[in-house]
């Protein structure tokens, strides 16, 4: 098992050079003179060369190259140039927000997806494996941004159930203090329910944007592989020696059928780390994504590289986790490696 | 030799390409149009989708010279009124009218996608069909750049090309087909190494044809149908990555009549109550990329039935 982690640990290590070497390209194809560019537009012939040699942009590319990876190793990604902060500490304050919105989306996208796909595989061409199709099929083609708008003009505008879209808290009230960064998870270690629900109303559309536009792959995976352990022999037997309903399709055939659900999810992952920079400039919400945007709008390079780095970063990562994920629950993999 | 020529006439086994192979015994264009009919009369949801699609082209085409305003025009004594019999989806905040800004921003949202999906076909099609034909280091360096590209999430990586490359709609169109680029490369890849064996390669291989112009003429013609079929499928795609950059800031600018940007535009208006501005433009968006899907889906049915799901 073991063998098989770092097997697979290894096997992350040329993406990871590939997102670096990505990373560095696009820096160095920004249009012009990044010395110039980095000097802003107000400065004077010598204090962009001053630049220059600052930024090691009078050395060849593999000097450069090199220079960038030492940055990187030692966690410095920059300075914004409007800000003047470290781009690295920005992201890593800005991270939480990101992190616990795109999973409780994630969270709320699997608790509906897998039960739709499980009906649907049970029912096939009943009414509900039609809807399924149909709802998996809207799910994909609805743009992030505009179910999101939907939802504020519903939920907000109409009914008033939900707060402004203004962020992870309402301004009355202050964020619980800092242990994970969650606040949902924070909130209750500090024991303050009113802070709880609060942070729980604001987080509540936003990740069921994201919920609508993942569920897609992940019901219609569901369903498919359901479909296929379903009309398997051990099933079958399963059925015969008379188990309930109820257990054959749960213990028996979703067990099985959860391995290609579970790849599926990286796939997930991309669209929904994607689908959160939409997200979070919709409803306002203070993380890495809305941060990529703001500099994006100031033509500001520095964080947006930070951004792209940490989000491809975190996305190896999380394959990486999904692999070994899949390790545990399959006992096959385990001994091929 | 003739062992071989006639194996070559025979379909690969692992691929049947059932549109081709009608063609071919009753040509013509009765039969073609008879054969259109079977394949829509036995998916209602991809006839429907094919005629939706048919108006998202007639929009392109002539959408500008039919609409009742100019899409640029402000008529500030007419902002932000609500849909009406003169302006059926209403006016935006500068008064102009939302039903022509949407029709005629279809010519730029079905640009940009049939033009990315153009140029990922071209790039990636081309370097797959290489890596599966040649095998060895052409295999290794094409598996290698789609695995980078894919260690992305896709639209970020799509953010930074732009940002990168400089704000406009050419790159927007580059990063979308750049970002599409493994999994045109892999579908293509799996396509032509299973024939690269063949018998009609070998036998076009015997008759002294080059490896380059077996993979031009004889591979990549094979590979077409799957290939079309990816590329309705991504069509989709293609749009929603576009107009979710512009919406972002990226690429096009106002005021372009795009969908992206007036969703944008609308934005700020939706918690006020002026629900049309981006309403519209958004609806728009769903309803082509949903007809791409669709038709995506059926068109895939028909050619590939084994990978529906």
């Amino acid at each position: 098992m073991l063998m098989m982690i770092l097997k697979r640990m290894m096997m992350a290590v040329p993406s990871l050079i590939g997102v670096v070497i990505v990373t560095f390209l696009l820096t160095r194809a920004l249009p012009g003179d990044p010395a110039a560019y980095f000097a802003g537009p107000a400065a004077t012939t010598e204090a962009i060369q001053q630049i220059r040699v600052k930024l090691g942009l009078d050395k060849p590319l593999y000097i450069q190259f090199v220079r960038y990876v030492e940055d990187l190793a030692h966690g410095d990604l920059g300075n914004s140039l409007t800000t003047g902060q470290p781009v690295g500490q920005e992201i890593k304050t800005r991270l939480p927000a990101s992190a616990e919105l795109t999973l409780l989306g994630l969270i709320v996208s699997v608790l509906i997806a897998v039960p739709l796909g499980i009906l649907a595989a049970t029912r096939p061409n009943s009414l509900i494996d039609h809807s399924c199709r149909v709802i998996a099929t809207a799910g994909v083609s609805l743009p992030v941004f505009f179910t999101g708008l939907i939802l504020i003009y519903v939920f907000y505008y109409h009914l008033g159930w939900a707060p402004p879209p203004l962020g992870r808290l309402d301004i009355f009230f202050s964020p619980p203090p800092q242990v994970t960064g969650f606040y949902l998870i924070d909130s209750l270690i500090a024991g303050d329910g009113e802070v709880f629900v609060a942070a729980l109303k604001q987080l509540i559309l936003p990740a069921l944007t994201l919920a609508i536009f993942s569920l897609a792959p992940i019901a219609r995976m569901t369903r498919a592989s359901m479909l296929a352990v379903l009309s398997s022999d051990f099933v079958r037997t399963a059925r015969a020696s008379g188990l309930a309903p109820f257990t054959v399709v749960i213990t028996y055939a979703f067990r099985n059928a959860m391995l290609p659900v579970i790849t599926t999810l990286g796939m997930v992952f991309s669209f929904l780390l994607g689908a959160n920079v939409l997200v979070e400039k919709v409803f306002a919400w203070p993380g890495i994504g809305s941060f990529a945007v703001e500099a994006l709008i100031a033509s500001d390079f520095a964080p947006l590289q930070g951004f792209v780095l940490t989000m491809a970063v975190m996305y190896v990562a999380l394959n990486l986790l999904i692999d070994i994920l899949y390790g545990v629950i399959d006992p096959r993999m385990r001994v091929e490696a | 030799m003739t062992n071989i020529a006639i194996e070559s006439e025979r379909p690969v086994p692992e691929a049947p390409l059932p549109a081709p192979a009608k063609a071919t015994h009753n040509t013509g264009l009765g039969a073609a149009l008879r054969h259109a009919r079977y394949i829509l009369g036995e998916n209602a949801v991809t006839g429907f989708a094919f005629g939706l699609f048919l108006l998202i082209v007639l929009a392109a085409l002539v959408g500008p010279y039919l609409v009742p305003y100019d899409p640029l025009a402000s008529d500030t004594a007419a902002a932000l009124k609500g849909p009406s019999l003169a302006h059926w989806f209403g006016t935006d905040q500068l008064g102009r009218d939302v039903f022509s800004r949407v029709v005629v921003a279809t010519r730029l949202d079905f640009f940009i996608a049939i033009a990315s999906v153009a140029l990922v076909f071209l790039m990636g099609g081309l370097a797959g069909v290489a890596a599966g034909f040649f095998g060895g280091w052409t295999d290794r360096i094409v598996g290698r750049i789609a695995d980078t590209i894919m260690a992305f999430p896709l639209f970020v990586l799509a953010m930074g090309i732009v940002a990168a490359l400089g704000n406009t709609v050419q790159n927007i169109v580059l990063a979308t087909a750049i970002v599409n680029f493994p999994l045109y490369a892999r579908v293509a890849r799996a396509e032509a190494n299973v024939r690269r064996e063949a018998g009609f390669v070998q036998a076009a291989r015997l008759s002294g044809n080059g490896e380059m112009r077996i993979l031009l003429g004889q591979i990549l013609p094979n590979i077409m149908p799957i290939m079309v079929v990816q590329m309705s499928l991504t069509m989709g795609y293609a749009i929603l990555n576009a107009a979710g950059l512009s919406f972002i800031g990226l690429g096009v600018r106002p005021p372009t009549a795009e969908w992206g940007i007036m969703v944008a535009e609308g934005a700020a208006f939706m918690v006020s109550g002026e629900w049309w501005i981006a309403f519209f433009p958004g609806a728009a968006l769903m309803v082509a990329v949903f007809c791409f899907n669709l038709l995506g889906d059926g068109l895939r049915d028909i050619v590939d039935p084994q990978r529906r799901t």
